[in-house]
């Protein structure tokens, strides 16, 4: 693999806008990612966080605007280019994903028996190193209905680093896990930024979860962004909708999410 | 004026419907040649789907064609025995069993298991964001599941329909035997008189268009499946409703074609 080009982010958007047919949900986003980097998305139910990371991995086509990874603009790319764009990232979907007829040694494989030549033994040792690193070890002969909903997002993650992925996604890891579990997730993410120094983007709203695995934060609202930098720029920011998000002020019109941030993030700071 | 403009909209959905289905069997054909996943794979899994949609259906498909059959030469016998030709027992049976009912018993009960399934697998997906996992991970949903089951529903219905005719024959043969006189050897020969070779080609034929009909309702159903588990439902529904309404529209039509050709030669 070629040391990739560190002058050109891994991934950057320019006026990003996304529609569904007449409510835009993404207003004109643009923000980089460089190599080696960890960028967080924070933002509450419904900022738009989540289509954001859609958009960027090509799941989304935006009304207008560009997502551009290693360079190539993936909002024009065609089938081939986009193929090969794909093999090079790896993306944690928040209910891990796994295809539902593979066992969960098969679903890690897949990408592997599907896109590479390598010997069937040779994908069966890779297998076991990735379930191995999510701490999964001798997992790889259950169903994905028989994870529990941690396991499921820890056996996605290693099918997402099957392919030694040079971009990782992770959309919310910690979500509705418990705070011992979601702790795990976090060491994990911090595991895989030292040893690997790859670019990862998550996606979250969990707070304290973000503060220890960012290099950058970016706070998502209404499909704006409102704020970003470093974990200490946003801690000390004055602006009053960042303020609200540290410091969980209601909004009148919000719903019952802040109530679990509270319940899972309170003490593990 | 709103009835005439709401049939214009009813004619409308319903040819872009139809568009959409020619379209994923066009996108699929293409993908099957043209796919850089590994053909090896596709032909795998290929044979899972045909062994699952097509061998899996063998034995509720010979029952009921089996029963058919018996049915087919009691309704005909009643009439028969008043004209006193208890010998035509056997080229009714065999006539209507390979040119008719073989193939579209087939086709339903194939659309039962199996239509209703693709609906359900790929609504699944797309609901579990299975699909999108699958796209992420440069794995077009199309190549990957849908072209293999195009191929095992291409070669297993005509397969299960020549299966089907064997078996409602049987059926008539029992019959035969017990009610008009017949040894086992004499119906089959009655049979082999009364059986042109077209007779069986025209029923594999369809039976042919009936599995790609069946693949690509199902496939689009599933694909188009609104949220949640109730969506799941509601496709699966419409890919059993839809599939056998087109089925039986596509047989009118062979029907009425082979007729025309009959008539000409």
């Amino acid at each position: 693999m070629a040391a990739p080009d560190t002058l050109v982010p891994a991934i950057s958007a320019n006026d990003l806008r996304l529609r569904y047919g007449d409510r835009e949900v993404l207003h004109g986003i643009t923000f980089e990612v460089r190599h080696g980097e960890t960028v967080v998305v924070i933002g509450g139910s419904g900022s738009g966080k989540s289509t954001l990371l859609r958009t960027l991995v090509g799941l989304e086509k935006p009304s207008s605007g560009e997502v551009r990874i290693n360079g190539v603009d993936i909002t024009k790319a065609n089938t081939r280019e986009m193929d090969a764009i794909r093999k090079k990232i790896g993306l944690a979907f928040q209910g891990g994903a796994l295809i539902g007829s593979l066992s969960v040694g098969e679903n890690i494989a897949l990408p592997l028996v599907e896109h590479t030549d390598l010997e069937p033994t040779t994908i069966e040792v890779m297998v076991r190193i990735k379930l191995e690193q999510v701490g999964l070890s001798g997992f790889e002969n259950y169903s994905p209905a028989e994870l529990s909903g941690g396991m499921k997002k820890r056996a996605a993650f290693a099918r997402a680093l099957a392919m030694e992925p040079e971009i990782l996604f992770f959309d919310e890891p910690s979500a509705g896990l418990d705070p011992i579990t979601a702790a795990g997730i976090d060491d994990l993410i911090l595991n895989l930024k030292k040893t690997y120094a790859r670019s990862i983007v998550v996606v979250t709203h969990e707070l304290a979860s973000a503060f220890l695995i960012a290099d950058r934060i970016i706070l998502i609202n209404r499909g704006n962004i409102v704020a970003m930098g470093s974990v200490q720029e946003i801690q000390n920011s004055q602006n009053p909708l960042v303020r609200q998000f540290l410091d969980r002020v209601a909004d009148s019109d919000q719903d019952d999410q802040v109530d679990h941030m509270k319940m899972y993030t309170e003490g593990i700071e | 004026m709103p009835f005439v403009a709401e049939v214009g909209a009813a004619t409308e959905r319903s040819v872009a419907y139809v568009g959409g289905l020619a379209q994923l069997f066009g996108k699929s054909l293409w993908l099957l040649f043209m796919s850089p996943l590994k053909r090896g794979r596709i032909l795998q899994r290929a044979v899972h789907e045909a062994m699952v949609a097509g061998v899996g259906a063998l034995p509720i498909i010979s029952l009921i064609t089996f029963f058919v059959g018996v049915i087919i030469a009691l309704q005909g016998a009643y009439e028969l025995q008043r004209l006193g030709a208890m010998q035509l027992v056997a080229s009714l049976v065999s006539i209507s069993i390979t040119r008719e009912l073989g193939p579209l018993v087939t086709a339903i009960v194939v659309i039962g298991r199996s239509g209703s399934a693709f609906a359900a697998e790929i609504g699944t997906m797309r609901v579990t964001e299975e699909l999108d996992a699958l796209e992420t991970m440069a794995l077009d949903p199309v190549a990957f599941l849908v072209v293999p089951k195009f191929l095992a529903m291409a070669v297993m219905l005509p397969c299960l329909a020549i299966w089907a005719d064997f078996m409602g024959v049987l059926g008539g043969c029992v019959f035969g035997i017990i009610g008009a006189n017949f040894t086992f050897g004499s119906y089959l020969i009655a049979t082999r008189d009364a059986l042109l070779m077209r007779d069986v080609t025209t029923g594999v034929v369809k039976s042919l268009v009936f599995g790609l009909v069946i693949t690509a309702v199902g496939c689009q159903e599933g694909f188009s499946t609104g949220i949640g588990a109730e969506g799941v439902g509601r496709s699966t529904t419409s890919a059993v409703v839809v599939s056998i309404l087109l089925v039986i529209l596509i047989d009118l039509v062979f029907t009425t074609l082979f007729y025309a050709a009959r008539g000409v030669a």
